[in-house]
């Protein structure tokens, strides 16, 4: 369970980026945050990921209260929240196989663990041929792919994509959406921050709207609402 | 942290060390010149300790008790100098003893001719003394001014000129490459410091992911940890072998070569250098990799 409780956000430059934003995405749900470029989604993800401290309000992520947590247990909260970025941010260095393995050597699992679990992992993102590749021998699709998995592998309660269609074609958005929605069907929260109008109005999911920082609609199976 | 981990950590940071080639060697090669000046310096007090230690040794001073003392009384004045702190050794001279051995030493042991001038007398029948030696001749100042206030004391014979001129050169050169070593240690310290900022900011990316993913402080820091403890152990390491070759070759060249040294000082042996210099350098060359790099780390890589 995510809740956003009262959350406001204002930077250190006097820009609101939030402004009293309250919702909550129950466990296993698939949610769209939209808005235009300054309505505050990447702020969302920087604080939901914990990056930044919110100036006002409370958000409490699988009953872990923000507020509350040291600094040492933000890893293990980040361990829970599965990240897809836009720009795919894959190791240019390091083939399919090991992109992925790295989320595993990260928290520390065995080696045995992570030649068993990779595998799989790439095989449910279909490039289980391709491990041996490296990122720039990848179409911008597949480059994603490679990012959900090692969003995926180690089996997290959230995935948190930020624009994970920002840089694909339709075809290839369609594609990494139905992967999203496969993720979510196994019980894994799915929160895709977007501004994708068409990908948004297709998968008829919960879309929250923000517009300059603050919530101006909420709705379950809706659409992409023109801000104008 | 899992051996896994520590074994990623490791490889980490020596792949982090081949990717900042230059700086990494730069910051080698500092350490490399800071543990050589260490190593060198450090023999040449241990050579100059040695040989003080010789001196003192040898050094005596004399003590003697007012004319007429008999058995009793200068038991009680050796017992008054034993009590003394910096007394190492006390050894009792008799007027006979003293007499045999001055015409031992001036007459070459002419008995015949001795017994000639002076026949049966004793020049030095009140010559008896104690023969003292020092536990640290740099005080025997103080222990002279100790022993002439005890009772029936009448004189106090010491030679302070042979060893102060060693001590004096010995804590000038101890303060000198203490100085210099404490410099060369901090620009080590800048270097390693910089080399870790470089590695750091070239795996910026993989850091960010890193802390993205999941990874806890000690996971992300290890590696640059791992990197500053080798480019350590590097510096330390290549300075000692330098080292042994060049005492060895230096302490033969000089007592082949140069008689006058050979005469005054007896080199220590390498492995008595080696005893304390080689875990010495290891532990400041590791100690400064290890806390410049935690330094460094500490400043820039907050989760």
């Amino acid at each position: 369970m995510v809740v956003l409780d009262h959350v406001t956000m204002e930077y250190p430059t006097g820009t609101k980026a939030l402004d009293n934003v309250s919702f909550r995405i129950k466990k296993g749900e698939f949610v769209f945050i939209v808005g235009s470029s300054g309505s505050g989604k990447t702020t969302l993800i920087k604080l939901l990921l914990k990056e930044i401290k919110p100036t006002d309000g409370e958000i409490t992520v699988d009953d872990r209260v923000y507020s509350k947590m040291k600094r040492k247990e933000v890893p293990m909260l980040r361990r829970k929240i599965g990240v897809v970025f836009q720009n795919f941010r894959l190791l240019k260095d390091r083939t399919v196989f090991e992109n992925v393995a790295f989320a595993q050597q990260v928290i520390e699992k065995p080696a045995n663990e992570i030649r068993r679990e990779v595998p799989g992992t790439l095989t449910m993102v279909g490039l289980a041929d391709k491990y041996k590749q490296f990122p720039k021998e990848l179409s911008g699709g597949e480059q994603q792919r490679v990012a959900l998995a090692r969003a995926i592998v180690n089996q997290p309660d959230i995935i948190l994509a930020d624009e994970p269609t920002g840089n694909l074609d339709p075809k290839n958005s369609l594609e990494i959406m139905t992967l999203l929605e496969e993720i979510n069907k196994r019980g894994t929260t799915v929160v895709v921050v977007t501004h994708n109008k068409d990908i948004v109005n297709l998968m008829q999911k919960r879309v929250i709207t923000l517009k300059k920082g603050k919530v101006i609609s909420d709705e379950e199976k809706g659409g992409y609402k023109d801000e104008d | 942290m899992k051996i896994s981990t520590l074994g990623y950590s490791i490889k980490q940071g020596l792949k982090n060390i081949r990717r900042n080639l230059l700086f990494s060697l730069a910051s080698v090669g500092t350490m490399v010149a800071c543990l050589f000046l260490f190593g060198v310096f450090y023999s040449i007090v241990l050579n100059m300790e040695h040989e003080i230690d010789d001196i003192q040794n040898s050094l005596v001073v004399s003590v003697f008790f007012n004319e007429g003392y008999n058995d009793e009384q200068i038991m009680q004045v050796g017992n008054e100098i034993k009590k003394l702190e910096n007394i190492n050794s006390v050894n009792y001279i008799s007027a006979d003893v003293a007499w045999n051995g001055y015409v031992e030493d001036v007459y070459q042991g002419d008995a015949e001719y001795v017994e000639s001038v002076f026949g049966d007398d004793n020049p030095l029948e009140n010559s008896s003394s104690y023969e003292i030696t020092l536990k640290d001749i740099s005080r025997q100042d103080i222990t002279v001014k100790q022993l002439e206030a005890i009772t029936g004391v009448r004189k106090v014979n010491s030679s302070k000129e042979t060893a102060q001129g060693w001590i004096d050169v010995s804590t000038l050169v101890g303060y000198v490459s203490l100085g210099i070593i404490l410099i060369l240690l901090f620009v080590s310290l800048f270097l390693i410091s910089n080399t870790i900022t470089i590695g750091i900011a070239v795996r910026k990316e993989e850091i960010a992911i890193m802390k993205l993913i999941g990874a806890k402080d000690i996971f992300v820091r290890a590696p640059f940890l791992f990197e500053g403890v080798f480019i350590g152990l590097l510096g330390s390491l290549i300075p000692l072998v330098i080292m042994y070759f060049v005492y060895n070759a230096m302490t033969g060249y000089l007592t082949q070569h140069f008689a006058l040294v050979s005469n005054m000082i007896e080199f220590v042996p390498v492995g008595e250098v080696f005893k304390w210099m080689a875990p010495c350098s290891v532990l400041i060359g590791v100690g400064v990799g290890f806390f410049g790099s935690l330094i460094t780390t500490h400043k820039h890589l907050k989760v």
